[in-house]
């Protein structure tokens, strides 16, 4: 077998400065260019050849089985019922992290809180939201009405009712779906944020206060503006993994993706060929989710990635949305 | 006739648990006057600082700043703690440059500098910016305005921090060892700024180490140790005649 050669980018022999070595005395400099023969692999490329071969293996398999019934998938995949269900999911999906962020925020505020009681009201909710599974956390939402049958809003401890309302008619299983992911990703939520938060260096929390700022504008101003650059990443990830936890409300009848891909397959029996449409949904849904969060981590840290590009006074324009 | 008081400072006391930290700091600082603190390290110098722009509340005595009692009202013989609102205020008119800068790194220099008074006195984008840029250019960064904190040296960053205190129009400006953390030949251009600023006749209060600057621009200077102030006086009585024997141990080794 003949061995490559690479040549390597060198040193221009054409530069202007007088090169020592050749001025001394007139004679040819040493050759020192590589030609290289890359060292062989011979484990990897091993490896590599076994690997592309399940796949060819397993890709064969694949396209050739009738059972997969990829015509059947290829009629579903954009059918109305099953869109409408896709776009439930991605619906769910954003209100609930909406949700989850929002209330995990004022959490992570609280268990920063000198007050005992608010930290640790803020603890003991995380510790409940986490510590249980999201599955029972939605049941026990939908059956709210078995404990609460009426839902009263007015001052506690037998005072005046404002409004009250039938819990079977305010806690549908959408309300229940919503309520459910919400305090659970909010509990995650909380633990994120004060992650980023706790991010901030005291430094920059003093040097605010020095400059006459309160608590809350330094909060706003200074500290959760850094803190995005923690509390993004995580984020994303909450939101790729709530995107395929919603799946958990077909289990309330919801027709979200596999609810509906469920429904469909209950009356053709196309079983596999509908869950394959989900799969396929769901991936085609979490890579363009991918795609969107790593453009806002590019976004997330100005002082990183951004400044390299070059820039003129527009700059400021920036500024205007995080000052008053 | 004398100068008035613009910072005082009667038997001021401060203790972390059971360490306590200040044991009783008297102090006058006139106004236009610098002062210069210096004295070994844990002496309670930076605590000071912090004490006056009620970063650390003290335990013990009283801190005036324009006449204006520092974190309390009086009523009577009880002092009733201000208002967050009430004491961000009084912050507001004290100016602090940090030893570590703390410049707010998600900001550029220049936003650095509009921040506060656009967030705290509500101040127009267009005069914070136009003042910002007056500071900037006269701390020598006019052109590195819209750089982020991380690509400015340390020299740059505590210059635009001086900047940054100075757009809120302080009565009184706080330096807690503002060269301490740079590398020595940074040092001069950040002590040439304060030595200007000294010049313009701004008050200001400077905890540092480096005895020369504190010579040739300080009007007085104090000398710190465990948490009391030993010795005061003009600059070349003190450092060149020190009277109390712990401050003449200091000054052997500083000079």
């Amino acid at each position: 077998m003949a061995h490559r050669t690479r040549q390597l980018p060198e040193h221009t022999e054409e530069s202007d400065a007088p090169d020592p070595s050749r001025a001394a005395d007139g004679e040819a400099p040493p050759d020192l260019r590589i030609r290289l023969v890359p060292k062989r692999h011979t484990g990897r490329a091993f490896a590599a050849a076994l690997v592309g071969l399940a796949l060819a293996a397993a890709a064969w398999s694949v396209v050739t089985n009738p059972r997969f019934q990829w015509d059947v998938v290829g009629q579903w995949l954009t059918a109305r019922t099953i869109m409408e269900g896709l776009l439930l999911t991605l619906w769910l999906t954003a209100l609930s992290m909406a949700a989850g962020v929002a209330i995990g925020i004022v959490l992570a505020v609280m268990s920063s809180s000198k007050n005992r009681l608010l930290s640790g009201a803020a603890a003991a909710y995380v510790w409940f939201f986490r510590g249980t599974p999201l599955l029972v956390q939605l049941l026990f939402w939908f059956n709210m009405s078995a404990v609460y049958p009426r839902i009263v809003v007015g001052l506690p401890f037998g005072g005046p009712e404002l409004a009250a309302f039938n819990a079977n008619h305010v806690i549908t299983p959408m309300t229940a779906a919503f309520l459910g992911l919400a305090l659970h990703e909010s509990a995650y939520m909380a633990e994120i944020v004060r992650a980023g938060i706790l991010s901030v260096p005291q430094g920059q929390i003093r040097a605010a206060s020095a400059l006459g700022m309160t608590r809350l504008q330094t909060m706003r101003k200074i500290v959760l503006p850094q803190a995005m650059r923690v509390i993004v990443p995580p984020t994303g990830n909450q939101t790729i993994s709530m995107l395929k936890t919603t799946s958990l409300v077909s289990v309330l009848a919801i027709p979200d993706l596999l609810y509906s891909a469920q429904i469909v397959y209950s009356r053709n029996f196309q079983t596999i060929p509908l869950l394959i449409v989900a799969t396929v949904l769901y991936l085609v849904t979490v890579s363009v989710l991918t795609l969107v969060q790593s453009w806002i981590e590019r976004k997330f840290s100005p002082d990183g990635a951004r400044e390299r590009r070059p820039r003129t006074g527009a700059r400021t324009t920036a500024l205007d949305r995080r000052l008053p | 006739m004398t100068p008035e008081v613009l910072v005082r400072a009667e038997q001021v006391h401060k203790s972390y648990q059971r360490n306590e930290v200040l044991k009783g700091v008297d102090l006058e600082v006139r106004r236009g006057e610098v002062m210069c603190l210096i004295g070994p390290s844990g002496s309670g110098k930076s605590t000071f600082l912090r004490c006056i722009n009620l970063l650390e509340q003290i335990q013990h005595g009283r801190l005036w700043v324009d006449g204006e009692l520092l974190g309390y009202r009086q009523r009577g013989d009880t002092l009733h703690e201000l208002s967050e609102k009430e004491q961000s205020r009084q912050r507001a008119d004290i100016g602090m440059v940090f030893q570590d800068f703390n410049l707010f790194s998600h900001y550029t220099a220049l936003e650095n500098v509009i921040a506060a008074p656009m967030i705290v006195r509500g101040e127009s984008r267009a005069a914070a910016v136009e003042r910002a840029t007056a500071l900037l250019e006269r701390v020598g960064l006019g052109d590195k305005l819209h750089a982020y904190p991380r690509r400015l040296s340390g020299g740059q960053q505590q210059r635009v921090a001086i900047a940054r205190a100075l757009a809120m129009r302080p009565k009184v400006m706080l330096f807690d060892e503002p060269t301490s953390a740079l590398d020595p030949e940074l040092v001069g251009e950040v002590l040439d700024v304060i030595g200007d600023l000294a010049d313009e006749g701004l008050t200001m209060i400077i905890v540092t180490h480096e005895i020369g600057f504190a010579r040739r621009v300080a009007d007085s200077l104090a000398f710190m140790d465990a948490g009391v102030v030993v010795e005061s006086g003009r600059p070349a009585d003190v450092i060149d005649a020190p009277q109390h024997p712990r401050t003449q141990a200091f000054l052997s080794k500083v000079l």
